[in-house]
């Protein structure tokens, strides 16, 4: 019964969406005000039917209702109830029923807070956002329906995905989501701007808190699912360029670029078509990543059973949508007038430099993760591209961007003097330098890589000191309250770029000076390692709730002092018989102990192939991630963007009474 | 022209994309076509004593298909073979791959065996001489033993007629 409930409201969910689209958006082209007030409430609706929905297929999950094909299929009785709940977007169809709830989330909060803007405006955002969820609930409804029943029931569920069985993979997703879907936000800001032809200052600043507030977690999000890979995967690494990850790196790439064109759009009026078309283009590369990863066109996941459906299906919706929006962009171009002018050595120039280099970076990433594709549709071979060429590319595209975010905020809008900026930072450039020749001097000799990583983040951080003692130098009072008194959007930049500057140091350390060793180990067996001493004191069993586990026991030591034990486990899930290694890790600020068992070597589990990782400084690459979230957030609250709402509401008023 | 080319560029991707749809990514070319099937002998699956090598089917064309008693899409492809079998086209040799739990003959026995022989490869190392993947993986080799092709996944009737079926002809099977 609950099933169908749920299937109803989808039901439900898909028609007050169907109504949110072409009543508001209808209404505003006709200046109708009953058909745009329709906006609000059938967006608020959708969100409530949506939720229900997604609170039945929460409740068979919990439940274990194996009558469920979709639970049979991702569920287990033996599994937790945490990883029970979490499960039911752990599959295909939970997994896209979560991205049409996080959707209803989003324009939810557009609906609520939007009292300020234009009746007209609201309406074709939320309108726009409508027909997102549109296509999304008939994917669902139509390829991908989570409530199908398996009759007659099975008695057992196939159990979750051990990898998923992680306390990263709880939050991980709709984090991920949280971000992907909020683009949909700055993206219905920018066709309701192009559809409406008013391309001002006004619709840049409403449209930056959402974009800002996405971004951030999306950043979170990424950083969760590296983390994730880092703790589960028990290889010791944290980023591996895989279509996956590509597909949520590529979105963050194009709305850290979008972030920075809004604030030129929005203080200097400039930059307006770009502006849109990066915010199209963010959004678009969210619902690509969703195609590429659900579609089954570069990994496929559910090995010989590819659905073309589904992905004939996406790629339809994503002609429509991203199509449509490219060709109405095409079409509205002309009428967005270029802002205020500025000088080669500008703010503006600089923010400008920062979006072509983010955007080759993203070029890059993007034929990358599409080569093999490219290749196989041409019939030119079947090819992989793996992390080399992501680092040989990637790395140095992304320097001279680290080296201009130094510059960049320090720099006045409209023209600076070159001199002038060359003075303020000779004292930055020389410290950052000489750190980056001595430090890697001092550990293992010189290493022109390391260097460059040190000598950047270095340049960062000082950049980030001067930007507050120069905002600082002409206040009054004690020194907390003038930093409290500094505006939240400037601290969240700073606080962000801080972020940067930590994880290119955790970046370039963990990357030139991690040291591991793959070794072979019977009970009472010792290695060393970076200065510690590794014991393998044999392995135990251990029954978990679904698994069973072999868990070993490392003592850690230093110098013939104790310091700690490692357990790392070597599960095998009951379920589907499948292994998973759970890496044991000891953190610390400057470094991580990593110990991963590998495979028994023998029958009775006495000898065993152990991993064992030392990684200085590689928790400094998910503190600064978090920095990102936090300054996004921060920056995303500034008062401004409450007090600019007054000032605008009336002037928009008279506009519409005239 | 330039604002046009946001729309341009999108629509060469989604070209490739249509494309992308219908290929399987899983599917890599085997190095091995082309070249002479690795000789093994193991003995059969059911009868221990007698042995099974590639060298006995010198001057015919066949089916190596490598399952195993654990495989689902194995089962899947199980009444496939039976036709084939039935129909007499092309003499099929299982091999039996790390059947660890020692299920094939009775598992062969209760549903039938579309095979004609049924080599035994319990460490898996014959699996490895011949790039195996995955279960299941059909090999088609010809009257001199070389490997002429390797189809990845389940043989369902569309892959039997348009893939296999054509390829037999060629080989004048």
């Amino acid at each position: 019964m609950i099933p169908e409930l749920g299937h109803f409201a989808l039901i439900v969910a898909l028609l007050l969406a169907i109504t949110q689209s072409i009543l508001p958006l209808y209404g505003a082209q006709k200046g109708n005000v009953i058909l745009m007030s329709v906006a609000r409430p059938a967006a608020q609706g959708q969100f409530v039917f949506v939720a229900i929905a997604f609170g039945c297929l929460a409740y068979s999950f919990l439940t274990n209702d194996f009558s469920v094909e979709n639970v049979a299929r991702n569920s287990f009785s033996q599994l937790p109830k945490v990883y029970r709940f979490t499960a039911t977007w752990g599959s295909h169809e939970g997994s896209m029923l979560l991205w049409a709830l996080i959707l209803a989330v989003w324009t939810t909060a557009v609906s609520v807070f939007s009292r300020h803007l234009p009746d007209d405006m609201v309406a074709r955002v939320i309108g726009i956002m409508g027909l997102v969820s549109t296509g999304f609930l008939t994917f669902l409804l139509t390829t991908s329906n989570p409530f199908l029943r398996l009759l007659p029931a099975a008695a057992e569920g196939r159990d979750l995905n051990p990898l998923l069985q992680d306390p990263g993979m709880v939050i991980h997703p709709p984090m991920l989501y949280m971000g992907y879907v909020g683009f949909s936000v700055a993206f219905a800001f920018a066709i309701a701007a192009l559809l409406s032809g008013r391309m001002d200052a006004a619709w840049a600043r409403w449209s930056r808190p959402w974009t800002t507030v996405a971004w951030a977690f999306l950043s979170f999000g990424i950083a969760l699912g590296s983390w994730w890979a880092y703790n589960e995967l028990g290889w010791g690494g944290w980023w591996f360029w895989d279509p996956t990850e590509n597909a949520s790196f590529m979105p963050w790439l194009a709305g850290t670029a979008l972030i920075h064109s809004l604030a030129v759009t929005e203080k200097r009026g400039a930059f307006k078509a770009w502006t849109v078309l990066l915010a199209i283009t963010a959004f678009s590369l969210s619902l690509l990543g969703t195609f590429l990863v659900r579609s089954g066109v570069l990994s496929s996941v559910h090995a010989f059973a590819t659905d073309p459906a589904r992905g004939a299906f996406i790629l339809s919706f994503l002609v429509v949508v991203i199509g449509g929006s490219l060709a109405l962009f095409a079409w509205r171009a002309p009428k967005m007038l270029t802002g205020g002018r500025f000088n080669w050595f500008s703010r503006e120039a600089l923010l400008l430099s920062n979006n072509v280099v983010l955007l080759a970076a993203l070029g890059s990433v993007l034929l990358g993760t599409l080569y093999p594709l490219l290749m196989d549709a041409l019939g030119m071979g079947k090819i992989s591209v793996g992390p080399p060429y992501f680092n040989a590319v990637f790395v140095p595209v992304m320097v001279p961007a680290l080296f201009l975010m130094g510059i960049g905020p320090l720099t006045r809008w409209k023209g600076d003097s070159l001199p002038d900026m060359a003075a303020r930072l000779k004292w930055a450039l020389a410290v950052s330098v000489a750190t980056g020749f001595l430090l890697p001097m001092t550990l293992k000799g010189f290493n022109p890589w390391a260097t460059l990583g040190i000598a950047l983040a270095v340049w960062i951080a000082l950049s980030v000191l001067i930007g507050f003692r120069e905002r600082l130098m002409h206040t009054q009072g004690g020194l907390l309250r003038r930093l409290g008194n500094l505006p939240r959007g400037f601290w969240g930049m700073q606080l962000a770029h801080f972020g940067i500057a930590l994880g290119v140091a955790g970046i370039t350390l963990v990357a030139n000076y991690q040291t591991e060793r793959d070794v072979r180990m019977n009970v009472g067996d010792h290695t060393e390692l970076a200065g510690y001493t590794f014991t393998f004191q044999g392995t135990t069993e251990h029954p978990g709730p679904n698994y069973r586990a072999a868990r070993g026991t490392i003592e850690v030591s230093r110098g013939g002092a104790k310091l700690f034990d490692l357990h790392p486990e070597k599960r095998i899930y009951n379920a589907a018989g499948m292994p998973m290694t759970e890496a044991a890790i000891n953190y610390s600020f400057t470094r991580d102990v990593y110990v991963a068992l590998g495979e028994p070597l023998d029958d009775n589990a006495t000898t065993w192939v152990v991993r064992i990782f030392h990684k200085p400084f590689i928790n400094w690459i998910w503190i600064g991630a978090l920095f990102l979230a936090v300054g996004g957030f921060m920056a995303a609250s500034d008062r401004r963007y409450r007090i600019a709402v007054k000032a605008i509401a009336p002037a928009n008023a008279a506009v519409q009474g005239a | 022209m330039k604002r046009w080319l946001p729309l341009i560029v999108f629509a060469v991707l989604v070209g490739f994309f249509a494309k992308g749809l219908f290929l399987n990514p899983r599917e890599v070319p085997s190095p091995f076509i082309g070249k002479a099937a690795p000789a093994f002998t193991l003995p059969l699956v059911g009868a221990a004593d007698k042995n099974f090598s590639p060298a006995d089917m010198k001057g015919k064309v066949w089916l190596l298909n490598v399952w195993a008693p654990w495989c689902v899409s194995c089962r899947q492809e199980h009444p496939v073979l039976m036709q084939i079998a039935q129909d007499g086209r092309v003499p099929i040799v299982g091999l039996n791959w790390k059947d660890k739990d020692r299920e094939a003959d009775a598992l062969l026995n209760k549903a039938g065996s579309p095979y004609t022989s049924v080599p035994d490869d319990l460490s898996g190392m014959v699996g490895i001489d011949y790039g195996v993947t995955g279960t299941p993986e059909t090999y088609v080799i010809d009257q001199s033993g070389i490997i002429r092709m390797k189809h990845v996944g389940p043989i369902d009737p569309d892959v039997w007629k348009d893939k296999i079926e054509p390829k037999l002809k060629e080989l004048g099977a």
